[in-house]
């Protein structure tokens, strides 16, 4: 076949944003017609910008673009559309309050008499491309009452309606439970056949490897290369993708456990939904060690955290710093029996955006003496406090004084660590400490969580981050569906054989599991 | 007394006053319904009715004609939205504080314009005449039914209007397309833009359309209730206009009813100052309608946090024990 093979063709797409950031270099990306084409890559690789610019949501600095040979500028979502180009947001696009027949002709509903909707017809369209397609929806349901995996479905929908020949998704099944995952790709290999052409951005190999026919890779805002998906192992893959061979190995000092810090005690907590999240959880951490939490998410962790800094009250369980209960304390008491907290959404959680870099250091300890004088701050010591913290972590700004949210991701997550591990904590809660951040940031935060650890601290980590948490944990916990699926505590351990237990595939025994909890 | 104040309030003449002093603050409710569908905060009813009062007046002088007086005052009202939008949506204010601004001009700038336009000062009473009051209507049949008739026949033109509205804006919220885009934008912006809906678009015509429902407001005060303008005429009645709307749960139906509820205080007021009597106790009969608005809210906001409980989290401290 000649050059038309390929419905998009993307040239030299370089994409720079206005702060400096380069999201995407002279990415080359072509998807060939009718095929179910991967977009790989780690959190801030550049995918999600080079979909955007395809669906023209963002302008490419440099580069073009050609729909069937045809050169074309994409100015809006709107243009794309009507080029036959659909994308299915991770988060979902929908009006809830509307039934699904009413998302899905939004913007283009038939009429009657000229004046009003045509519900009627609005639904038989529904009806007309569920069927066609294969796509179960319920037209008259609230979309505020259907499953999120109907939901994708309506996405998907939307886009047909549409005309959309294309059809991109952005990590679809990150929302999907494994049932609603396995007709998802039912539905899309399904679509594949009557001709539509599927662009896949995930980061689950798995998926990759059953779904898709070819895959493009993409490390550090560049293209690292373009695959038949059967020609290339899983673990290929990863290498290509995170760039290097091996998990590299941290150099960390033999952890000496000493007393229990942190005690939890079969926890339980049902979440509005009434859904299980946590099913009689046990563990406890120990001064000078570090115990990772893995597990895919939405397994409780979430909840775990939640609960033991006091955003959320357990049904039934307890959890103890110290001998001390810490169920139903307000954070400023948890803070006081020695906790320090680096949350997940560090955006919401961890800093006051508008606030400055110094105003953020000392938030949690404002009101010591030291840094008053009478009524007023004794501005000096608070500045010198920020100054040396601002040294001791390499949180790179221009002066203390700047805003925090003006900062890059990993400089936040500095200004939050540096104020956490500095208030001389005896627990640590550690939750995604390194999410998206830059390499650099990363290697400091760990370093300094082990340093931590072997002062003394007892250090609970969380992370999804699967290489993280085998790398810097000295003893392990797995959990999957709300339970402590397996405890490790001999270091030896590889994600093989992680996934499996995160995946519900294995589960150790009750009395080996019990082990997690220390005499 | 309370004999007196029973027999007042047992008459079909209490019921026609409720029905007459509803429609202004109806008008408003609805105005705040639609740039509230559409994720606007129209604060600004207050001020858009005293503006658009003086100009549906001034108009209807102008041409003696009260038709045109009313469509000057929709216009104007429109405008005025229009301007609201721009700053906010265009040159990016707080909508609240464009809002602010046009309530502010519309308490001083009105006796401003007023001067400018006709010398007079304070009020319009000099230049009122028949024709630039907006007409009563008796309705064929339903006014020979007693009782019925005393209540339902015999109104403002624009007041029947008012309850028409209700209905009219009920059918183009839920039942054309354009009241979809503009659900659908006051709800999850990013879902309308994304299938091609221009969400400043939408915003501009739900604001635009309130301005012109508070336009008709402005003229039924000016025009027929106060039978001319005066500085103080309309007395609150847009942020009455707003409680209402959020009792009403942001529906043309639900802010009908309690529109009709502050109708009733309204009214109340009205007859209770009237009493032998009553005249010591006149500041605190002023205040009846305020009082209910406070209290309809409250039982607003105890509603909505049942109705949260019921749906959301376990509250902490529940939980615990």
């Amino acid at each position: 076949m000649e050059a038309n093979e390929f419905v998009v063709r993307m040239e030299k797409i370089t994409k720079i944003y206005p702060n400096g950031i380069a999201a995407n270099r002279d990415v080359d990306f072509t998807i060939r017609k009718g095929e179910i084409h991967a977009l790989i890559g780690e959190n801030g690789a550049g995918k999600s910008t080079l979909m955007k610019i395809l669906f023209g949501l963002e302008q490419p600095t440099d580069g073009t673009i050609y729909l069937n040979d045809e050169r074309v500028t994409l100015s809006s979502p709107l243009e794309a559309i009507s080029k036959g180009i659909g994308m299915v947001h991770q988060h979902f696009m929908l009006v809830s309050s509307l039934t699904v027949a009413e998302n899905i002709v939004l913007g283009m509903a038939p009429k009657k008499g000229g004046l009003f909707i045509d519900y009627k017809e609005a639904v038989r369209l529904t009806r007309e491309y569920s069927e066609r397609y294969n796509l179960f929806v319920e037209p008259d349901a609230r979309v505020a009452d259907i499953a999120v995996g109907m939901k994708q479905k309506v996405e998907i929908l939307k886009a047909l309606v549409r005309g959309a020949q294309v059809l991109i998704l952005d990590e679809p099944t990150a929302v999907l439970t494994t049932q609603e995952t396995v007709e998802l790709f039912q539905e899309l290999k399904n679509l594949k056949e009557q001709g539509f052409t599927i662009v896949f951005i995930s980061h689950k190999l798995k998926e990759i490897k059953e779904l898709t026919d070819r895959i493009t890779i993409m490390r550090a805002g560049r293209s690292v290369g373009v695959y038949d998906t059967d020609s290339i192992s899983e673990q290929e893959i990863s290498r290509l993708m995170v760039g290097r061979d091996v998990v590299l190995k941290m150099d960390k000092p033999e952890s000496v456990p000493g007393e229990r810090v942190l005690c939890v005690e079969d926890l339980h907590y049902i979440n509005e939904w009434d859904k299980k999240m946590l099913d009689g959880i046990s563990f406890s951490v120990r001064q000078g060690e570090i115990v990772g939490i893995a597990g895919v998410e939405g397994n409780g962790q979430r909840e775990l955290v939640d609960i033991l800094f006091g955003l959320k009250m357990p049904d039934s369980g307890d959890a103890t710093i110290d001998g001390q209960s810490l169920i139903g304390l307000p954070q400023a008491r948890i803070r006081t029996l020695g906790v320090s907290y680096v949350p997940e959404d560090r955006m919401t959680f961890g800093v006051a955006q508008t606030a400055n870099i110094q105003e953020n250091m000392v938030s949690d300890r404002y009101s010591q003496k030291r840094f008053n004088k009478g009524p007023l701050f004794n501005m000096k010591s608070l500045y010198d406090e920020s100054d040396k913290l601002i040294m001791d972590y390499a949180v790179l700004c221009k002066s203390r004084a700047q805003e925090v949210g003006m900062l890059s991701g990993g400089n936040i997550q500095k200004v939050v660590v540096a104020r956490e591990f500095s208030s001389d904590p005896i627990l640590i809660i550690a939750d995604q400490p390194t999410r998206g951040i830059d390499v650099g940031a990363t290697e400091l935060i760990r370093n300094k969580l082990v340093e931590l650890s072997r002062a003394g601290a007892a250090v609970l980590l969380v992370s999804a981050d699967l290489n993280e948490v085998m790398e810097l944990s000295d003893n392990l916990i797995v959990m999957y569906n709300g339970q402590i699926a397996g405890y490790f505590d001999d270091g030896q351990w590889d994600d093989l054989m992680m996934g499996e237990y995160m995946l519900g595939l294995k589960r150790q025994s009750d009395e080996e599991i019990r082990r997690a909890c220390h005499a | 007394m309370f004999g007196q104040f029973f027999q007042t309030i047992f008459q079909a003449d209490f019921l026609f006053i409720i029905i007459r002093i509803t429609a202004p603050i109806l008008f408003a409710a609805l105005a705040a319904v639609i740039s509230e569908k559409a994720g606007v905060a129209n604060i600004g009813l207050e001020g858009m009715m005293m503006i658009t009062a003086l100009f549906g007046f001034l108009f209807a002088y102008w041409t003696q004609s009260w038709v045109v007086g009313v469509l000057g005052a929709m216009l104007v009202g429109i405008l005025l939205g229009l301007m609201m939008g721009f700053f906010s949506f265009k040159l990016k204010t707080d909508i609240i504080l464009s809002g602010i601004a046009v309530n502010m001009l519309g308490t001083g700038g009105t006796i401003f314009l007023l001067y400018m336009f006709t010398g007079l000062r304070g009020n319009t009473g000099a230049l009122v005449s028949p024709n630039i009051l907006i007409p009563t209507i008796d309705i064929p049949l339903i006014n020979k039914i007693p009782v019925l008739g005393e209540i339902l026949s015999g109104h403002a033109i624009l007041t029947y209007l008012a309850f028409i509205f209700v209905f009219i804006l009920r059918i183009f919220l839920y039942r054309t397309p354009l009241g979809l885009k503009i659900r659908a934008v006051g709800e999850n912006p990013n879902a309308a833009s994304s299938v091609g809906v221009s969400v400043t678009r939408m915003k501009y015509i739900a604001i635009a359309m309130s301005g012109a429902l508070a336009g008709l407001g402005g003229a039924f005060m000016s025009m027929y209730y106060s039978q001319g303008w005066n500085q103080g005429m309309v007395a609150g009645r847009g942020f009455i206009a707003l409680a209402a709307q959020a009792m009403g749960r942001g529906e043309p139906v639900g802010a009908m009813f309690s529109s009709l509820l502050f109708g009733l205080a309204q009214a109340m007021k009205t007859k209770v100052s009237g009493l032998r009597g009553m005249a010591s106790y006149n500041y605190l009969i002023e205040m009846i309608p305020y009082v209910v608005t406070i209290i309809g809210l409250v039982f607003y906001a105890m509603s909505i946090k049942r109705k949260a409980r019921r749906h959301q989290l376990k509250p902490i401290k529940e939980k615990l024990s």
